[in-house]
């Protein structure tokens, strides 16, 4: 099986603060990987250091996508190779609008002719799939919304988007049960031979919901674990603490 | 003074060439009583208006230099460097057919003729010094709606251009109104007769196209009780390297209920000093507007003005300024209330980039005589880069306790978390910024015509190209 993603060996640091040591985690194309554990072990910034965020320095290691190195990349170039994160916490940009953004952004990475044919079409119909109001459209970029207008906002934007590699961080922190149905349904529907997934999450409810093909837990910046969803069901049953300390035993 | 300077060219700034020169008329170089008289004989004016632009040219020469704003750029003016006067052709054309081809071509070339044809009333287009075409449509003509350059005004309706014509803006308001005054030549007269709304927008363009030109237009509209219009003008100017002014004094007037809307989109290339002096009389319920766009230029300062004279009296600045590399913009706002219930809102919107320099100078005055004034004053500034620099003197004098005001200031970055998500979606950090400078602009583009709207979109769009990092 082709591997999507390789994470070699990647030490990352923020200022002067080491958050990933020598970290390496490879994914087969296809699959969906959780990746678990405690606040501050980590798992923020590997996405965004996947995404190419600017602020953290990587001191050592390299990421692979799709056979191509990306470690040096710009956020916007592995973008466009298709990835994707869906932010726990996305950044509002008053003034510009959801339908000028989505507009953009899809054209940015698929191209002139998809903003072209149909294009609103597509729009309106994942609104409708995601209980959006159309009138979501006319405003601006996560300025104002409540937590799950934000979780919202990501998920069309996934949809749109429709990267290779879909990383979900937190997607389920702040919703209700309704909506958090409505975009674990609209997220299990994208699953497909061609596209991957890792799912951030602390919670075993998530795990439960997508099924992932494997777990990994990180500890402080490292790669602790690696099992299947009995690992999951162990770790839920025991809590980090007594988790950590049988595996480090 | 070195004539030559080397500039930061734009490369991008589309408006940069220039026409060969080919005049009628063409004054000595510099400004001398001499040169007052002879612009004067040249329109043939009658003689109270050679005697008021001879004293306005007195106190010119008495007043001294503003002692606040960028005086080093101020400094760096040389008077005796400029042409006062350029007559570009014999006759004003009624037809684009009329105006001599180069100068029809660049007024082609700046869209002016496609947007006459999609959705102005009436235009007027000044090419140096003179409004070298001009057109209304004939169904504002029957309403009595008159719009002509000034110099017509003057001409064809003298005892109202004899009555209002420096009486909200006197010659010696500042140094610059006094030169205005002295050497003006072209520019709008607007009458809008009572009860009579103008719904589709009138435009003057004004075109610079000559190596150290002086443009001194003025402008004068009156909108008579219950009517309505929206004037827009719109600027531009060769590069060049050495240096052009444009000083113009626009004066508004508006009668009890009347509305006057006033937008500017101004994109000067960057050896334009621009020092303008805008101010408007609102009466009782009247409504007046600025919209003032501002770009490019190497030193504006402008702030348009509202004298609300009348109870009920309502008037909004809504401002965008965007300074970039060698380039200050020390724009503003400044409201007048003198009588009761009256309201303003001041929106005031700088952009700095590449190290240039935004300045927000504002002043909201209640006098003792207007109870229950509101008044609702916002800054922002946004700041790209460590170079680039944001000033704010607000200031506010209350002189009447009832008086409701409201202030706000704010002084941002372009974050670097907004630029990741952004670019997380497959912008490039250059498009990233553009869509976050026209997010922060977006309170005054909405109050654009759409195609002016898009118009300016672009142009920041041209602005931040390689202006990041």
């Amino acid at each position: 099986m082709s591997e999507i993603l390789k994470i070699e060996n990647l030490t990352v640091s923020i200022d002067d603060k080491e958050i990933l040591k020598d970290f390496s985690l490879s994914i087969p194309k296809g699959q969906m990987h959780a990746l678990m554990g405690r606040n501050g072990s980590g798992k923020t910034t590997l996405s965004h250091v996947l995404m190419g965020h600017p602020a953290y320095e990587l001191t050592q290691g390299r990421i692979i996508f799709d056979g191509v190195d990306i470690t040096n990349m710009s956020a916007d170039e592995r973008a466009r190779l298709g990835l994707f994160v869906a932010f726990q916490y996305p950044a509002a940009v008053p003034g510009v609008t959801v339908a000028n953004f989505l507009r953009t952004s899809v054209k940015a990475i698929h191209g002139e002719e998809r903003v072209k044919k149909g294009f609103r079409a597509s729009v309106k119909e994942k609104l409708k799939l995601l209980g959006i109001d159309e009138s979501f459209m006319t405003r601006y970029i996560n300025d104002g919304f409540s937590g799950g207008e934000k979780k919202r906002m990501e998920v069309l934007q996934l949809l749109m988007l429709e990267p290779k590699l879909v990383i979900l961080d937190e997607i389920d922190s702040g919703l209700d049960i309704d909506t958090l149905k409505i975009l674990t349904e609209a997220i299990n529907a994208m699953k497909d031979p061609a596209r991957t997934f890792i799912l951030i999450t602390h919670y075993h409810k998530m795990i439960d919901v997508f099924q992932p093909d494997q777990v990994h837990v990180l500890h402080q910046g490292e790669l602790a674990a690696t099992g299947d969803l009995s690992m999951a069901q162990q770790l839920d049953d025991m809590g980090y603490e007594k988790f950590y300390a049988s595996i480090t035993a | 003074m070195s004539k030559l300077k080397v500039m930061d060219l734009r490369k991008d700034y589309k408006y940069g060439f220039h026409d060969p020169e080919d005049y009628v008329y063409k004054s000595e170089k510099g400004l001398s009583e001499d040169v007052v008289r002879q612009i004067s004989a040249q329109k043939d004016e009658p003689d109270w208006m050679l005697q008021q632009r001879l004293r306005a040219l007195k106190i010119f020469r008495e007043k001294p230099m503003p002692k606040w704003g960028n005086q080093d750029l101020l400094g760096q003016m040389d008077f005796d460097d400029i042409y006062y006067y350029i007559r570009p052709m014999e006759k004003q054309g009624k037809s684009w057919d009329e105006v001599p081809e180069n100068i029809k071509k660049t007024f082609d070339r700046l869209g002016i003729p496609e947007a006459e044809r999609k959705f102005l009333a009436g235009v007027t287009a000044q090419y140096e010094s003179e409004v070298v075409y001009h057109s209304m449509r004939e169904d504002l003509v029957e309403q009595g709606v008159i719009f002509l350059d000034m110099d017509s005004g003057l001409r064809e309706h003298e005892e109202m251009v004899k009555k209002y014509f420096g009486s909200v803006i006197p010659a010696r308001d500042n140094k610059f109104s006094a030169l205005n005054t002295a050497v003006w030549s072209g520019g709008s007269f607007i009458y809008i007769p009572k009860g009579v709304n103008v719904e589709i927008p009138l435009q003057a363009y004004f075109r610079i196209n000559a190596q150290n030109m002086g443009q001194f237009e003025r402008t004068l509209i009156i909108a008579d009780e219950g009517s309505s219009v929206h004037y827009i003008e719109g600027c531009t100017a060769p590069t060049y390297s050495s240096d052009s002014l444009h000083s113009a004094v626009v004066e508004l007037i508006a009668m009890p209920t009347a509305r006057i809307r006033y937008t500017t989109i101004q994109n000067w290339s960057n050896n334009v000093y621009n020092l303008v002096t805008k101010r408007a009389v609102a009466h009782a319920n009247a409504t007046v507007e600025w919209i003032d766009g501002n770009l490019g230029s190497k030193l504006t300062m402008k702030y348009p003005s509202i004298y609300l004279m009348g109870e009920g009296a309502h008037g909004e600045v809504l401002s965008i300024a965007m300074a970039g590399k060698g380039q200050h913009q020390d724009a503003g706002a400044k409201v007048i209330h003198s009588a009761p219930n009256t309201s303003s809102q001041i929106v005031s919107k700088s952009i700095s980039k590449q190290g240039g320099r935004g300045t927000y100078r504002g002043l909201v005055k209640v006098d003792p005589e207007a109870r229950d004034a509101r008044v609702n004053v916002k800054c922002d500034a946004l700041i790209i880069g460590d170079a680039s620099r944001s000033d704010t003197y607000p200031a506010m004098e209350i002189n009447n306790k009832t008086a409701k005001v409201e202030h706000e200031a704010t002084v941002s970055k372009v974050e670097a978390e907004q630029l990741f998500y952004l670019q997380s979606r497959g912008l490039t950090e250059d498009e990233a910024t553009t869509m976050i400078v026209n997010g922060f602009i977006a309170p005054f583009t909405k109050e654009l015509p759409m195609e002016y709207a898009v118009e300016l979109n672009r142009l920041i769009a041209l602005e931040m190209e390689g202006s990041v990092g």
